[in-house]
C-alpha cells in the first residue's frame, strides 16, 4: 500500500471501471448495486454480522481492478486440476482465459461458459437468474460483487440432463492482482431431475495482497441432485469474502463441501433456501488456519416448507494465533413442520493462542420439528493420545494421526471420489505442516 | 533372568496412594492371573506398567528384561514389548483399524532398527492375524473401536496384540462383557500367541476365563497389596469362598 490518505470511496477505482457493451438490464443492475454499496459502505465490527471479522481496513486501501491479467505457465495449474479430462473454466485475475480452459461441447443442451460470454450471447438463464438468489443488497460485498464482477462461470444443465463429469471452475490470482479487486461470479442452473457436480477453486500464484469477493448462485430444480465443492486456498496475504446461495425446489438434493485454508481473512456466507417440500440440504466444511489467519463461516438455512432435512457439519483446525468464526443460523417458519435440522460445529485447537467464536442461531417457529445443534472447541483428546502411545505411536506421529482423524471424518462427506482423494492429500499435507 | 520384576511398587493418583507395595516376579513363558475386589488397584497396576502419565510412582522399581521400565515413556514400553489390553479401549473416529495397526507395527519396527513393512506384506500379515480372532477383513476399514460393541472392542485389543506380538501382555478384564463364543475366541487367541519367551498377566474377576487360559500363578490384590499368591487352585477357592475369606474380619482373626 503506497497511499496514506483514505480514498473517498472504498473500491472506488474498481467501481468506476467502464463496462462497454453490456445489456441495459445488467447496466441497471450494476448501477443499483453500486449505489447500494456506496450507501452502506464496508461493515465494521460494530455490525453484529461482522463482529469478529474486521474488514473495515480494506476501506483504507486504494483498490482497482487488475490492469491486465497476468500470465502463467499452464503447468502451474496442474496440481489444481482434479482431472485433466473434466471441463474447466479458468479465470485469471478476474478474466476468462480461453487458452487455459476446456469448454465441453454443448451436448444435450448443457451449457458451460464463462459468464462474460454467456452475457454477450444473451443466454436467457443469465438475465432470468442473475442476482436473484444472492440479492445485491444481501451484504455490502454482494453489492460490491454485483457492481464490479468481471467474469465467472455459467452452467446450465437442462431438465433430465447429466454432464457425466464434474465441471471445474478455477480462479487464479497472479502478481497482476496486487492490491486489486477480483470479483468472479458463478451462476449454476440445474433443471428438473438433472444432476451436476461443480468444483469451485480459488488460488493464488502470487504472495501479493489481493481482495477477492465472490458470489455463487445455484438454482436447483425439482428432484435435481447437485454436489458442490468449494476450495479457498488463496495466499496468506489475500482478503477473501465469498457468498454462496442455493435455492432448492421440491425433492431436490444439494450437498456442499467448503474447504477454507487460505487468505489472511476469509469470510464465507452460505445460504440455503429450502423453498418447497421434501428437500435435502447437506452442508459440510473444514477450515485450516495458522499464523494470523481468520476464517469465518456464516451459514443460514431457511426452512419455509414442511418435511425437509438439513444437516450441517463444519470443523476447524487452528494453530498459532489464528481464529475461526462460525455462525449457524437455522430459520424454521411456522409452516415448516416435520423439519429435521442438525447442526454441528467442532474445532480443534493446536495452540493456546488460537481462538474460536462459534454461535448457533436457531429460530424455530414450528412445533413439530427436530432441530439440534452442538458446538465444541477442544484440544487433542489425551485418552486417545495415550492409547496411541501405548501402541508405540507417539509425539508428532500421534498428533498428526489424531489431527488427521479429526479432519478426515468430515472429508469423507465429499462424494466425488477423485475430488475427495485430491483434497484429502492437500489437507493431509497442510496438517503435516501445522503439526510437524 | 526374570522377564518382569516388580519390587515394592508404590503408586498414587491425584496424591491418593493406590498401590501400597507390590512385588511380583514373572518369568518367560508364564501366565499370571491377578484377581481381587473392585477398586483394589488391578487396573492401576496395569496402567502403571503400561506408563499412563496420570499415575505417579512413589516408590519401588520395575524392570523388564533387566531394564528400568519406570524410566520409559509409554511408547518406549510398547517398543520394548509391553502391551496392555485396556479394560476400556479408546475410540478413535476417523482412523481405520488398518491404518492404525500398520502405523503401530511400523513404529515398533522402527524403534527396533527395522525397516517399515511393505504395505502389501502387511495385508498378508493382517489376514493371518485376523484368523486369531476369527474376524473377516471388513473390520480393518472401520474406525478404531468407533461404534464397536463392548465385546468387539475387547476382541480388537486381542487383534492388536496378535499383530504387535508383545513380550509382556497385560489383559485387563478382557473377558468382561464377552459372550461365551467371544470368550472362547479371545482365550484361544491368547493361547495361540503364547511363546516360550513371552509372558501374560491376566486381570480377571472370573474363574471361567482361567479354564481357557490356565495360569501358572494366581495373585489376589486387595487394598493395593498382593495379599495371597498361589497356583491355579487358588482361583477355584476364591470362586467358592469369595474375597471375604481373605479380606474380611475372619481373615483378620485368622492372621
Ligand atoms: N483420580 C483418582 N483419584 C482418587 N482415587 C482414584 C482415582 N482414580 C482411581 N482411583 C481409585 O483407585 C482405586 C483403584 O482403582 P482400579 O481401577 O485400579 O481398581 P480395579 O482393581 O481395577 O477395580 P475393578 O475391578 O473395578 O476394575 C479405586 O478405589 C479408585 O476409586
Ligand atoms: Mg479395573
Amino acid at each position: 500500500m503506497s497511499v496514506t490518505a483514505a480514498p473517498a470511496l472504498p473500491f472506488g477505482a474498481a467501481l468506476a471501471a467502464a463496462r462497454p457493451g453490456e445489456p441495459s438490464w445488467l447496466a441497471a443492475l450494476r448501477a443499483a448495486a453500486r449505489e447500494r454499496f456506496v450507501a452502506v459502505g464496508l461493515p465494521t465490527t460494530r455490525d453484529e454480522e461482522w463482529r469478529f471479522t474486521p474488514v473495515a481496513p480494506l476501506g483504507k486501501l486504494e483498490i482497482g481492478l487488475p490492469a491486465a491479467p497476468g500470465t502463467l505457465r499452464p503447468e502451474a495449474l496442474a496440481p489444481h486440476d482434479f482431472d485433466p479430462a473434466w471441463p474447466r473454466i479458468v479465470v485469471v485475475d478476474g478474466r476468462f482465459e480461453q487458452a487455459l480452459s476446456r469448454l465441453p461441447d454443448s451436448a444435450a443442451g448443457i451449457r458451460v461458459l464463462p459468464l462474460s460470454r454467456a452475457i454477450a450471447e444473451g443466454v436467457p438463464e443469465v438475465e432470468k437468474h442473475l442476482a436473484k438468489t444472492v440479492a445485491p443488497e444481501a451484504t455490502p460485498f454482494s453489492a460490491l460483487n454485483a457492481a464490479a464482477f468481471t467474469d465467472g462461470l455459467l452452467v446450465v444443465v437442462p431438465k433430465g440432463a447429466d454432464p457425466g463429469q464434474p465441471i471445474q471452475f478455477l480462479h487464479v490470482a497472479t502478481d497482476a492482482s496486487a492490491d486489486a479487486l477480483l470479483a468472479p461470479r458463478l451462476l449454476v442452473v440445474v433443471g428438473e431431475g438433472a444432476r451436476a457436480t461443480i468444483t469451485e477453486s480459488y488460488l493464488s500464484l502470487t504472495t501479493q495482497r489481493h481482495v477477492t469477493t465472490t458470489v455463487a448462485e445455484l438454482v436447483v430444480g425439482r428432484n435435481a441432485t447437485v454436489e458442490h465443492i468449494r476450495v479457498q486456498r488463496e495466499t496468506d496475504a489475500a482478503w477473501h469474502v465469498g457468498f454462496t446461495a442455493v435455492d432448492q425446489a421440491r425433492d431436490s438434493h444439494y450437498r456442499s463441501f467448503a474447504l477454507s485454508m487460505g487468505a489472511h481473512l476469509a469470510r464465507h456466507n452460505l445460504h440455503a433456501h429450502l423453498s418447497d417440500e421434501n428437500i435435502e440440504t447437506l452442508l459440510y466444511g473444514l477450515s485450516l488456519t495458522r499464523g494470523e489467519q481468520v476464517s469465518d463461516t456464516h451459514s443460514a438455512i431457511h426452512h419455509d416448507h414442511p418435511n425437509c432435512n438439513s444437516w450441517e457439519v463444519y470443523k476447524g483446525v487452528l494453530d498459532d494465533r489464528s481464529r475461526v468464526v462460525f455462525n449457524g443460523k437455522v430459520l424454521v417458519d411456522p409452516i415448516a413442520q416435520k423439519t429435521d435440522a442438525k447442526q454441528t460445529n467442532r474445532n480443534l485447537l493446536l495452540s493456546e493462542d488460537a481462538r474460536v467464536d462459534t454461535k448457533p442461531q436457531l429460530e424455530i417457529f414450528a412445533d413439530d420439528v427436530r432441530c439440534t445443534h452442538g458446538a465444541t472447541i477442544g484440544k487433542l483428546n489425551e485418552q486417545q493420545r495415550y492409547y496411541l502411545q501405548s501402541r508405540g505411536i507417539a509425539g508428532a506421529q500421534a498428533e498428526q494421526l489424531l489431527v488427521w482423524a479429526f479432519a478426515a471424518e468430515v472429508m469423507t462427506e465429499i462424494l466425488q471420489p477423485t475430488v475427495r482423494k485430491a483434497l484429502e492429500a492437500d489437507v493431509h499435507a497442510r496438517l503435516g505442516e501445522m503439526t510437524g | 533372568m526374570s522377564l518382569l520384576q516388580i519390587t515394592d511398587l508404590h503408586a498414587a493418583v491425584d496424591e491418593v496412594e493406590i498401590l501400597k507395595g507390590i512385588s511380583l516376579t514373572v518369568n518367560p513363558g508364564e501366565v499370571h492371573a491377578i484377581m481381587g475386589p473392585n477398586g483394589s488397584g488391578k487396573s492401576t497396576l496395569a496402567q502403571v506398567l503400561a506408563g499412563h502419565p496420570s499415575y505417579e510412582v512413589t516408590g519401588g522399581s520395575v524392570t523388564l528384561d533387566g531394564e528400568d521400565l519406570l524410566e520409559m515413556e509409554a511408547e518406549e514400553r510398547a517398543w520394548a514389548g509391553v502391551f496392555l489390553a485396556f479394560q476400556y479401549p479408546v475410540e478413535i473416529p476417523g482412523v481405520t483399524n488398518a491404518y492404525f495397526l500398520r502405523q503401530a507395527y511400523n513404529e515398533i519396527r522402527k524403534a527396533r532398527g527395522l525397516d517399515e513393512i511393505d504395505p502389501i506384506d502387511f495385508i498378508d500379515l493382517l489376514e493371518e492375524k485376523l484368523k486369531v480372532v476369527e474376524w473377516g477383513p471388513e473390520i480393518m476399514e472401520r474406525a478404531v473401536n468407533f461404534g464397536f460393541s463392548g465385546g468387539e472392542k475387547k476382541r480388537n485389543e486381542i487383534l492388536q496384540m496378535a499383530v504387535l506380538e508383545p513380550k509382556l501382555a497385560i489383559l485387563d478384564e478382557t473377558d468382561s462383557g464377552l459372550d461365551i463364543d467371544a470368550l472362547r475366541i479371545v482365550a484361544n487367541g491368547v493361547n495361540r500367541l503364547r511363546r516360550p519367551d513371552s509372558a501374560t498377566i491376566v486381570v480377571t474377576h472370573y474363574q471361567r476365563l482361567l479354564n481357557f487360559i490356565v495360569p501358572d500363578y494366581v495373585h489376589v490384590l486387595a487394598g493395593g497389596r498382593i495379599i495371597r499368591s498361589g497356583g491355579k487352585e487358588l482361583a477355584l477357592e476364591l470362586e467358592e469362598k469369595g474375597y471375604e475369606w481373605l479380606t474380611g474380619p475372619e481373615a483378620a482373626v485368622a492372621s
